[in-house]
């Protein structure tokens, strides 16, 4: 059986039975400008030839759930099923976002716990959960630092980002209609006071940061940053990419944030689906609450209701209704499963795990975090591999030995850079195997250059035209 | 339960390796000590069965499962099995986005094929991956015609979902732009000609039309789209999916642009917050446009395959000069509706929009029958919903509805974003899922209260 | 690398070519080079005026995307707009096929700043 067709073309077999049931008097004519003219192409096919097309599309995909994913800054950690189990309760799924607060008190539940829950692991006193994803998050967190400065009267028109920084922060201040200035890291990878002296001025809002940074990097001048900026009247902006790195271990309002967001997605094991749905929530000191979207969810005398911030205070709304329900719901389960020292001891391994990697690769590649790192570590592979071979042949090669490519050319600070961020849970076996597959391509890099250079070809197709795909873009049949 | 498969002998051989002698040594090597957390104070672990009969416990909290007659964006539509089956399958939803093209077949032709309906249902040249909601959809779309435009006002009729408005307000705060709103016609419930002709001007960025809109109602696309032409503003109309199969596509009334609100298409309600936003527009704007796109291509020995594209429009490329920043969408939810459509087949598209429009038809007639309930546009043409004014006490009406477990219709004067005007009015959404009995329930229970 | 001799060039990796009081804007086959496999150009509007080394163009490869400075101040008369279906010629011929667009020149004394032929090979030579 050819199976690589794509859905148009499956011919039509379906017979003449009406798929969509009507027990009402057939009433549906309208005026014929008000009328489709035209029949899309979409085929009418069985529901067995369907489940056959994507069951074998779901084939070729490489997932958590068929091996490791160890990209870096994703946070690629197992799913627990029985999350999705108790997202799939009609309880939760069936209930319409216009109901009654009364008759949606679990649901609210849900919200006010995950709040709580998060308030303890970040140290912030307040969680939108509108944001549904961590560059939403983003967006939301520095509106609320526009709305604070303007309520204010201070213009401050400039964000402060470190050149290491994921690319969705400049893009979501460009967004706030902030003006980005970059901070260049310092020899060991990190913000250093005295470059961050060199930008600063009364123009800047704030700072993004992400700890640890990219690289897998503590930002150890942590405390003088913070101070710095609060001194300058500036606020602080964490980006929790990698909240994974330190949950239970630091907390972000405590070493001096003041708004951050957080990928649930990530840290708090709701599955990635292939790009979304995620979540973003935004935490925020007590000082900056009444600037938040509305409604997030309170608890008054037993009950739990939305509370809607005054209208010309709050930055608005960010997206309908309260944000991606089942994520929040799937976040609830894991921080209830793992409590006070499972997160911890989550947080713990993820370091132990990276660390562990980076120990038997640290003599074979260059490693800017030095010989420890936090939950990930970047590492340029220049100098590693055979003549002609770049990180990207190397990220193809391990996808034929079955893995999943880490994170490559990222952060761009670090030249032909390879991130790999195991997570708590993975097994030591998977790491030892995945350890000994990468020293061997690095080796084949010399010795059969070609082989690693024309990988991958245990994959369904081999290296894609990227570059005729985008000048001549064929983008839908 | 932590899910971490390391046991001690292992931990201890990895100290070994990394040459430390446990994990607080590792961790102030990096981290000076007064930076440190307290212990957390959350409860400690549960089990499988704990967690379950934890959820249970709050899932029957809800009032779930109701007959819904409720809708203003977000709909009860019936969901086939085949859904649940494919997309719950682990190869998808516990995959990452596809940058790794050769190992991601699977997502990036779904996406592909998910694009291609979305082409197909709006007969526009180019989708993206998805966006976050219908909502957000619509306020990207007005900052890709204001910078496409390079114009400073929009017109948004009042008619369109307030959920989006706001959203839209506050996205485009930023951008100096001005928003004006243009009043419906009292009698037919819809944006009139005269009216759209008498506010535009050159200096018009986009026109934002949502068909059929919050109210139900049909707008005429094809005469609003000619008169947004004629000022050189882009038109941006905002459809809903199951009406496509029935009325007519963006791309037949000359719309640039043609967003919306996905969760119509094989998603449950979840609360408003199971859904994603599509976006699809003419081939001029391609570039233009935010979020993921999938192409087709050929690998080296030519054989078809799929690959992420146009990529430098983004924000791991563009940075601070993105077209917007955003990274991860909700490609699942549009997943399902990919295989949603699938399913149905440009046949049963028809069949639904066709069921749809029917049984609220009849709903309509029903309810208009009833004493006490007079239609607020007497001469609107609705699609699968429509608002009554009624003389009854509303909140009674729907705590008698609540205990035949049917959730009644929306009440508007509940909506704050509409600023008042509605007071008295009840908005029903009548999909396929709702069957005659149900229908000739509610219009009993109507007409007793 | 092919450098010509008749044209001018700006630090920054584009050319200009005088032709009266016209002049023909492009990059140069070291930038082309550098960039590799070109997938998208942003042209400016005609009739939109740049000062000297205002960005006005944007380039884009598969991964990367640059701007592309104005090499002299003046007012677009034409772009090149078999760019935006075939924007390999700017690969395949940076000088001639895959200009970028034709400006009518504001201020003659902005040639002056720019590099000849010799001075520019200096610069991609290191």
């Amino acid at each position: 059986m050819n199976n690589n067709k794509t859905l148009n073309e499956i011919k039509s077999n379906r017979n003449e039975e009406k798929i969509v049931e009507c027990d009402v008097a057939l009433n549906a004519n309208i005026d014929d400008k008000y009328k489709r003219k035209s029949v899309p192409n979409i085929p009418n096919i069985s529901e067995n030839s369907l489940l056959r097309h994507y069951t074998n599309l779901s084939r070729k995909n490489y997932a958590l759930s068929t091996t490791m994913y160890p990209l870096g800054s994703c946070t690629m950690k197992h799913n627990p099923l029985v999350n999705e189990k108790i997202a799939k309760f009609d309880g939760f799924s069936s209930v319409h976002p216009y109901q009654d607060e009364e008759t949606m008190q679990g649901s609210l539940e849900v919200m006010y716990e995950l709040q709580k829950g998060l308030s303890e692991i970040s140290g912030m006193d307040y969680f939108t959960f509108q944001p549904a994803a961590g560059a939403h998050g983003e967006y939301t967190g520095l509106l609320i630092i526009a709305k604070y400065f303007k309520s204010r009267n201070e213009k401050r028109t400039k964000i402060i980002v470190p050149d290491s920084a994921h690319g969705t922060n400049p893009a979501s201040a460009a967004l706030a209609g902030f003006e980005i200035i970059s901070v260049k890291s310092d020899e060991h990878g990190i913000v250093s006071p005295e470059n961050l002296k060199q930008v600063l001025n009364s123009d800047v809002a704030a700072m993004m940061m992400t700890v640890p940074n990219t690289l897998g990097v503590f930002e150890k001048n942590i405390k003088e940053i913070t101070k710095l900026m609060h001194d300058n009247g500036s606020l602080m902006y964490y980006d929790g990419a990698n909240l994974n790195a330190v949950m239970g271990i630091l907390r972000p309002a405590d070493i001096g944030f003041d708004v951050m967001h957080i990928n649930l997605h990530k840290t708090f094991s709701t599955p990635h689906g292939g790009g979304g749905p995620g979540s973003g929530p935004v935490g925020v000191k007590a000082f900056l609450k009444e600037f938040l979207p509305s409604p997030f969810v309170v608890k008054e005398e037993g009950t739990f209701k939305f509370h809607f911030n005054d209208k010309e205070k709050s930055i608005g709304q960010m997206k309908a209704f309260y944000g991606n329900f089942p994520v929040i719901l799937k976040a609830c389960a894991y921080i209830k499963a793992l409590g006070a020292d499972g997160l911890t001891e989550a947080s713990k391994q993820a370091v132990v795990n990276a660390n562990y990697i980076l120990s038997k690769l640290k003599d074979k590649v260059k490693i800017p975090a030095g010989n420890c790192c936090m939950h990930e570590f970047a590492m340029s592979l220049k100098g590693a591999l055979g003549d002609g071979i770049r990180t990207l042949d190397v990220a193809k090669r391990l996808l034929d030995n079955g893995y999943y490519a880490p994170t490559i050319y990222f952060p761009l600070i670090v030249e032909e850079a390879m991130m790999i961020e195991p997570t708590e849970t993975e097994s030591k076996q998977t790491l030892d195997e995945f350890v000994e597959t990468l020293i061997n391509i690095f080796e084949e890099s010399k010795t059969n250059p070609e082989a690693v250079h024309n990988a991958p070809v245990n994959t369904s197709v081999k290296r894609l035209n990227e570059v005729e795909a985008a000048r001549h873009p064929i983008l839908h049949w | 339960m932590n899910y971490i498969p390391i046991s001690s002998k292992d931990k201890k051989e990895m100290f070994e390796s990394i040459g430390v002698k446990d994990t607080e040594e590792l961790l102030s090597l990096q981290i000076p000590e007064v930076l440190r957390a307290k212990k957390l104070n959350l409860p400690g672990s549960m089990s499988e069965q704990q967690l379950l009969s934890l959820f249970k416990g709050y899932a029957q909290k809800n009032k779930s499962d109701l007959v819904c007659f409720r809708g203003a964006g977000v709909y009860d539509h019936f969901v086939p099995s085949i859904v649940d089956e494919i997309v719950g399958r682990s190869e998808f939803w516990t995959a990452y986005t596809p940058y790794q093209a050769e190992a991601s077949q699977g997502t990036l032709q779904a996406i592909f094929e998910y694009q291609s309906i979305i082409c197909q249902l709006t007969g526009l040249d180019c989708s993206n991956a998805s966006m976050y909601d219908g909502a957000t959809a619509v306020a990207e779309a007005v900052i890709l015609a204001i910078r496409t435009t390079r114009k400073n006002k929009v017109i948004v009729s009042k008619a369109l979902n307030p959920e989006y408005i706001s959203v839209m307000e506050t996205y485009i705060k930023n951008l100096n732009t001005e928003i004006i709103k243009v009043d419906i016609d009292d009698k037919t419930g819809s944006i009139s000609k005269d009216t759209l002709n008498n506010i535009i001007d050159e200096n018009v960025a986009a026109v934002v039309i949502q068909n059929p809109n919050f109210f139900g109602n049909i707008e005429d696309m094809q005469a609003l789209s000619e008169i947004t032409k004629s000022k050189k503003a882009l038109f941006i109309s905002v459809v809903n999916l199951v009406s496509l199969g029935l009325l007519a596509t963006p791309a037949e009334y000359g719309a640039d642009i043609a967003v919306g609100e996905g969760q119509v298409f094989g998603n449950q309600m979840y609360m408003g917050g199971s859904t994603f936003g599509f976006m699809a527009v003419t081939k001029a704007l391609e570039w233009k446009m935010p979020g993921r796109i999938v192409g087709q291509t050929v690998d080296k020995d030519g054989k078809r395959g799929f690959v992420l594209t146009l990529q430098s429009r983004e924000q791991h490329i563009r940075r601070e000069k993105a077209t917007s920043n955003i990274c991860t969408n909700a490609a699942l939810n549009s997943f399902a509706a990919c295989v949603y459509a699938a399913y149905l087949g440009a046949a049963g598209i028809k069949e639904l929009a066709e069921a749809n429009i029917s049984k609220a038809r009849y709903a309509f007639d029903e309810i208009k029958n009833i004493k006490g309930f007079t239609p607020l546009f007497k001469d609107g043409v609705f699609f699968n919903e429509f608002v009554f004014k009624t003389d009854k006490d509303i909140k009674k009406i729907n705590e008698e509805l609540l205990k035949e477990n049917i959730l009644g219709p929306l009440s508007l004067s509940q909506i704050c974003s509409l600023n008042g005007g509605y007071d008295n009015c009840l908005m029903f959404s009548v999909t396929e899922k709702r069957t005659k009995q149900e229908i000739d329930k509610l219009a009993e229970i109507l007409s007793r209260v | 690398m092919n450098v010509p001799n008749n044209l001018f060039y700006a630090k920054t990796h584009e050319w200009a070519r005088k032709e009266g009081n016209k002049v023909y804007v492009g990059i140069t086959d070291h930038a082309q080079h550098e960039i590799t496999d070109i997938v998208h150009v942003e042209l400016p509007e005609v009739g939109k005026e740049f000062s000297k080394e205002q960005p006005c163009a944007v380039v884009e490869s598969v991964k990367s995307a640059f701007d592309i400075y104005c090499p002299v101040s003046g007012k677009v008369v034409e772009v090149n707009e078999e760019l935006l279906s075939a924007p390999e010629l700017i690969n395949q011929s940076p000088y001639e096929k895959g200009y970028f667009f034709v400006l009518e020149v504001a201020n003659e004394e902005d040639f002056k700043s720019l590099l000849n032929d010799e001075d520019y090979k200096k610069i991609i030579e290191g």
